[in-house]
């Protein structure tokens, strides 16, 4: 997973105060009747990034990129697109280009005719038409298909129809609404390494719409949460997995214990929380500015948490409990620790070893620890 | 299994064979028969009091004297094809009409939609004559519509539009259009919309989107709806008679005429198998060809 961070020539042009942004959102709401689809946003999204806009149904994703495509009309605000204001530019003058996520490929039209009707509309002379169409059935591995129709194709092969039909008429922004929802679990991952590769071959603007968390972290470059219409966070996916701003952003993507408490003692930004009597306080160190007897929340991703029959070295917090639960993911096993306080406390620990040879069982008296970086205080 | 099957088919062919098959070879029979005075009014019949004599007899004096006729005269010529002329206008008239309705109901709200399709059937309530009938009191010099136009002061003296070729048209148009609209409706509210989205985002106006995407497939219904209008218009008897009177000669009215005023049974008979034929080869053959074009697509 981020797969952009460990190079040298790191990709952060939002870091950037001198990039401009290839699409600003500036104030935009949008409201169905009575009803708020995008509430007062406020976003940009900088060329070649790869952009992920995640959510749960609902929450204004799909509207977004409908107004980016052109569909949907902003009820206030403004959208600009490379530098112009598009609000009332029609679908068909835009250069954006979108992939469905039925797809909706041309059922009476061969996947080559498919592929070439954005490029005829343009008004291309014929002869460069055909070099374009084969490049994009080069770039998606559909030359053998070119003469089929899209019911003569399996699910996979028409999602990269519909790619290359979106991308052959070499759009500055590329949307995808929900393109691999269709496709099951190991194409999905297979096909998630090509988009990012051609996105990066191409080097497109993309903006995908997605409710899968996995898949946003794997091939976005940032991650833009969102919750009934308003942005929740905008973010590398690094950084929204490991430093979430909210309790809802921690419990959206993946796996967390949201340990409720109270500060007891600050010393720079080393503190303490209490939030069970009888149980040991715990020690944080967090960029999160707190205060004395603040109600904060600390998410701990389970396999940051150690399990033990003694805590692990050098590590600033420990926890007794018992195991009553134990999920065996092959790979992975989650232990639930319930602590005397009643609390249940999930950590996770890659099994090394075969299953027969495991050493923790239910019922199990054990000890959690983990270090005071491991996890965040959030505020709400 | 097998024999299930073969009950089960028996039962629908039987029926065709009984209440389709055995009239139309009755009818081709007359057709070949001439025509007499008596009950009936056509000879020879056949009969089992004679044997197989008389069978064989009766078989011998069958001729195609009737076929030589109908091309002989130019009147069977000329009633075939201007009703096929009417009936083809009458078709692409109905088309036009009935297509922005089907494209209307299958893009209204649900709700909005049974109500469209409930008024679409709803002149079926009525009788079909009845309703042609209201047609006359609605063309006529001194119907509704010319009694409109003169209030409106359109016009000085009334139109004439009864008993002309409009009047005609104008009964096809009204009488056959839920058999457009319908079939045209069920493919229209299949077709999925997000088609219509993708062909604009790829650079579509509206109206280019609309041609490209959403005619060729509604290409189906198209078809449909022009067959169900165009089979039974080009036998109209109806409609020309009473909103059209004696301003275009039709091969239904002809085959009424021969067939009640000069009671030739025989000749209208031949009339009624041509029509059949004009009708069933033409669609035998546009069948055979999609046939023909599926089974290419399946080989490849």
């Amino acid at each position: 997973m981020a797969l952009l961070n460990d190079t040298s020539t790191q990709f952060s042009p939002w870091t950037d105060r001198s990039a401009t942004p290839l699409i600003r959102f500036d104030g935009v709401t949008k409201r169905f009747g009575d009803f708020t689809a995008i509430d007062n946003l406020n976003l940009d999204i900088y060329p070649q990034e790869f952009f992920a806009l995640l959510g749960p149904s609902g929450c204004g994703k799909t509207t977004m990129m409908r107004m980016l495509a052109g569909f949907e009309t902003a009820t206030e605000g403004e959208i600009w697109l490379n530098g112009a204001q598009i609000g009332d530019v029609p679908p068909n003058k835009r250069p954006v280009n979108m992939m469905f996520q039925s797809y909706a490929l041309f059922p009476h039209l061969k996947v080559w005719d498919n592929i070439a009707f954005g490029l005829r509309r343009q008004g291309l002379p014929k002869n460069q038409i055909g070099p374009r169409v084969e490049e994009m059935l080069r770039l998606t591995r559909l030359e053998k298909f070119a003469s089929r129709r899209p019911d003569q194709i399996s699910g996979g092969q028409r999602q990269r129809v519909a790619l290359a039909r979106a991308l052959a008429k070499a759009p500055k922004l590329l949307l995808l609404d929900e393109p691999l929802a269709a496709l099951d679990k190991k194409l999905r991952q297979d096909t998630q390494f090509e988009l990012m590769d051609i996105q990066e071959r191409t080097g497109t603007t993309f903006v995908i719409v997605t409710h899968d968390q996995e898949e946003a972290m794997t091939v976005a470059s940032r991650i833009a949460v969102m919750d009934h219409g308003k942005l929740v966070q905008v973010d590398t996916p690094d950084r929204i997995y490991e430093a979430p701003l909210s309790t809802y952003v921690a419990d959206f993507i993946g796996d967390v214990n949201l340990v409720e408490g109270t500060v007891t003692a600050i010393d720079g930004e080393s503190c303490t929380v209490a939030f069970a009597e009888g149980q040991p306080a715990l020690n944080v160190i967090s960029e999160t500015r707190v205060e004395m007897g603040q109600r904060v929340f600390l998410a701990l991703r389970p396999e940051k948490v150690c399990v033990g029959a003694t805590a692990e070295k050098n590590t600033q917090n420990a926890l007794t409990g018992t195991v009553t639960d134990i999920a065996y993911t092959g790979n992975v096993s989650t232990f639930h620790v319930t602590l005397a306080s009643g609390h249940v406390i999930k950590a996770q620990a890659s099994n090394g070893r075969r299953l027969s040879r495991r050493t923790i069982n239910w019922n199990d008296r054990i000890v959690l620890s983990w270090t005071d970086t491991a996890g965040v205080l959030l505020k709400k | 299994m097998n024999k299930r099957r073969a009950i089960l088919i028996f039962i629908p062919f039987a029926w065709l064979l009984i209440f389709f098959a055995v009239p139309l070879f009755m009818a081709f029979k007359i057709s070949l028969s001439h025509s007499v005075t008596a009950i009936p009014p056509y000879a020879p019949t056949f009969g089992l009091s004679e044997g197989w004599a008389g069978f064989k007899d009766a078989l011998s004096r069958l001729t195609l004297d009737n076929y030589r006729f109908l091309i002989s005269d130019s009147l069977y010529l000329k009633a075939y094809l201007s009703s096929v002329g009417v009936a083809l206008k009458a078709t692409i008239l109905t088309l036009l009409v009935g297509y922005p309705m089907a494209y209307g109901m299958a893009r209204a709200t649900p709700q909005t939609r049974m109500v469209l399709l409930f008024l679409v059937i709803l002149p079926f309530w009525t009788s079909f004559l009845v309703r042609i009938y209201s047609w006359i009191g609605i063309l006529s010099n001194e119907g509704m519509l010319n009694q409109l136009f003169m209030f409106l002061g359109l016009t000085d003296g009334p139109i004439k539009m009864l008993n002309t070729p409009f009047a005609i048209y104008i009964g096809i148009i009204y009488a056959y259009l839920p058999f457009m609209v319908l079939p045209l409706y069920a493919t229209l509210e299949k077709m999925d919309l997000s088609l219509n989205e993708a062909a604009m985002d790829l650079g579509c106006s509206r109206p280019k989107a609309f041609w490209l995407v959403t005619v060729p497939l509604s290409l189906p219904g198209i078809v449909a709806g022009c067959f169900l209008v165009f089979i039974p218009a080009i036998g109209e008897f109806v409609i020309p008679t009473l909103l059209g009177g004696s301003s275009k000669l039709m091969i239904g009215k002809v085959l009424f005429e021969e067939f009640f005023s000069n009671r030739d049974w025989p000749l209208a008979a031949a009339v009624a198998v041509v029509l059949l034929l004009l009708l069933v080869v033409p669609i035998v053959l546009f069948q055979r060809s999609q046939e023909f074009e599926q089974n290419k697509e399946l080989q490849r």
